[in-house]
């Protein structure tokens, strides 16, 4: 079973009298377990593709399904579920919830999963120091550097255990150490967790480091290779 | 954590929730401190009438309310005076009286006015006239020819303490009779028009000018304060069937002032309606600021629906942080009201300044604040329920922010 099916998936804008073709017929599958980076330039349909994978947003024509499921039989509380329990999300910024300390907005999603209190926070602690934040559990989000923020991001989409990931260019906020650091951080998760990883990106260091390469053109799938 | 995410969201304003703080604050406040005032005033209104020779309960002759003549007196009031000691609590205080029209003159003056006579000792802290500020004294027991008239009554007629009145009146065989008193004491009261309406003789000096031997045409009961409301219609339906044999009417005070009644009714509405009327002044206050909070985080709520959070989710969590502040507003308000009405309960509202319009009311010049459990929890009722009300609108709003929408606002 294919963790991700994307089939004659067309997406048009409209602002105002203009049309935009943000996606155009795009075809995909992957793997559980594969580690997939989407290049493209500018508008070229990355960030739609991904938030239509994470059903945040429907497609004009064509199907999507996510391990097995559906999405167009799926009413909009269970598309809810599924983000909840299968699905993680890391967005370009403004991923963490700014009242909330690095565990507790890891620590959150597992409240909403119904996990007991106990049980919480030692996941989210240990989910911390896995992606190198140990000791800054308390530290709000203004007070961590932009890395710093985007591990905490890293970490909330993994703490629920998920099966796929989608992030929406993770490194892009982030200079090359931390950037590095980060696309590191991820690739163990894959490894050790066999998390699937679908992320799109600008940057040549992220897409040397992926397992495969799509790149995207004009809303269409341009290239699609196999490391 | 549901609560702790309302929690802290309430605090990253300050300053917007001082202000809607205040406002519900203020809002309760001025409810409870309302209510309490007039409740207070409503109270001393129905003292005051209930003083004015009316009491709790009364047993009259079915046909006295109609036509108040010395034909219509009660049968045996000894015997009614006996079975209503045996049916009412202690503490309960029963006197009869004989109430009569006539007419009162002297040298100069004549007028018509209510003869009462009393059991002077009786009427201590059962009507007015028991501790009515007097010039000379109040007549006593088998007084038999001292009169107590008022002072607007006295001024009217030139008179003083020792002077004599003639009392004119149908007797109980229907025909006309005449006795001179003597003036003991001159009442005053706070109500001008009870002064001229009034003067007190004896019952032995009234069963004397009645020419009949007790001649009671009212026996007034005055309760312990615990039995003047919720619990007094069902002790006067107990007296009501106890004296079934008599044939006499019994009544409670709301049976007896049926307009004091209906004021009171109208009061409670009045009451709601400046609920209503203040939380509507307030409301705009609390749909504004939440959505104001809820704009500002619209970022937020997408994210939170992006990971997963149900809409109905964030629907509880932005009625949450209402629930927080309004409760938070309420407590402050009604503790708050609550204090400055009790320390007001005691020391009583002095409305001298405007004593001589109040006197026509019949209001009393000091008015004691009064809480009614009731009344808090209305007022607090209204602002938390309605204020959740109006928050719907905001938080569904929220709630509805599409997480893709959100997200691309950078
Ligand atoms: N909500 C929207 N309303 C209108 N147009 C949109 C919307 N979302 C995307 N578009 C348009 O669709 C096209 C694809 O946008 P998308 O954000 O998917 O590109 P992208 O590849 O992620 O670009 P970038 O690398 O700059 O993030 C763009 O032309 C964009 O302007
Ligand atoms: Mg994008």
């Amino acid at each position: 079973m294919n963790a991700v099916t994307v089939s004659d998936v067309s997406k048009i804008y409209t602002q105002g009298d203009v049309k935009v073709m943000a996606l155009n017929k795009v075809s995909l599958k992957v793997d559980a377990g594969e580690f997939v980076a989407i290049a493209g330039p500018s508008g070229s349909g990355k960030t739609t593709l991904l938030n239509l994978i994470g059903g945040l947003d429907s497609p004009d024509t064509g199907h999507i399904s996510v391990n097995g499921k559906a999405f167009e039989k799926m009413s909009s509380g269970d598309l809810a579920e599924l983000r909840l329990t299968q699905i993680g999300f890391v967005f370009q910024s403004y991923n963490l919830i700014p009242v909330f300390t690095a565990e507790e907005n890891v620590e959150y999603i597992l409240q909403l999963q119904g996990v007991g209190k106990k049980e919480r926070k030692q996941r989210a602690r240990a989910m911390l120091d896995d992606v190198g934040l140990e000791g800054k559990y308390d530290r709000k989000p203004s007070q961590l550097s932009g890395g710093q923020q985007q591990r905490v991001a890293v970490a909330r989409s993994l703490v629920s255990n998920p099966t796929i990931i989608l992030a929406d260019e993770p490194t892009a906020n982030l200079d090359s150490v931390n950037g590095e650091s980060l696309l590191q951080t991820m690739r163990e998760m894959n490894e050790k967790h066999n998390v699937t990883f679908i992320f799109s990106t600008h940057d040549a260091m992220v897409m040397e480091a992926s397992k495969r390469l799509i790149t995207m053109k004009d809303g269409a799938i341009a290239g699609d290779q196999v490391k | 954590m549901f609560t702790q995410l309302a929690w802290r969201n309430i605090w990253r304003n300050p300053r917007r929730t001082a202000i809607i703080l205040t406002a519900i604050f203020i809002g309760v406040f001025s409810m409870i401190i309302f209510a309490a005032f007039s409740r207070g005033m409503a109270d001393g209104m129905v003292d005051n009438a209930i003083d004015n020779l009316v009491g709790h309960i009364k047993v009259q002759h079915p046909d006295y309310r109609s036509d108040p003549d010395i034909s219509h007196r009660l049968p045996d009031p000894n015997a009614i005076t006996a079975e209503l000691k045996s049916l009412l609590p202690t503490g309960a205080k029963i006197t009869p009286r004989i109430r009569v029209e006539g007419v009162v003159a002297n040298a100069r003056e004549t007028a018509g006015v209510e003869i009462v006579g009393i059991h002077p000792g009786m009427e201590m802290g059962v009507s007015f006239i028991g501790d009515a500020p007097m010039d000379g004294r109040l007549i006593e027991d088998g007084d038999k020819n001292g009169i107590v008239m008022g002072a607007a009554l006295a001024d009217r007629f030139q008179t003083e303490v020792g002077k004599k009145l003639v009392l004119t009146t149908q007797q109980a065989d229907g025909e006309t009779g005449s006795r001179a008193f003597r003036i003991r004491g001159i009442y005053r009261s706070e109500i001008e028009a009870t002064e001229k309406a009034y003067v007190f003789i004896s019952y032995t000096a009234a069963e004397q000018l009645m020419g009949e031997k007790n001649c009671a045409t009212e026996i007034a009961v005055t309760l312990p304060k615990e039995y003047r409301n919720g619990r007094l219609a069902p002790l006067v339906q107990k007296c009501r069937d106890a004296l079934e044999p008599y044939h006499v009417s019994v009544n409670g005070w709301k049976d007896l002032m049926p307009a004091i009644s209906a004021y009171l009714a109208m009061f409670d509405a009045f009451l709601y309606i400046w609920f209503v009327v203040v939380f509507i002044a307030m409301g705009f206050g609390i749909v504004n600021t939440v959505l104001m909070a809820v704009y500002e985080r619209m970022r937020e709520f997408g994210l939170l629906k992006a990971i997963g959070m149900r809409p109905s989710w964030i629907v509880r969590m932005v009625l949450g942080e209402s629930f927080f502040l309004l409760a938070a507003g309420c407590a402050a308000g009604t503790i708050c009201g609550m204090a400055v009405t009790y320390y007001y309960g005691h020391a009583g509202i002095d409305l001298g300044a405007f004593a001589q319009g109040v006197k026509m009311w019949g209001m009393s010049r000091v008015i004691f604040p009064a809480i009614e459990i009731g009344d808090v929890v209305a007022a607090n009722a209204v602002v938390v329920v309605l204020g959740l009300v109006v928050s719907i609108y905001p938080a569904v709003k929220a709630a509805r922010f599409t997480p893709v929408e959100t997200m691309r606002q950078n």
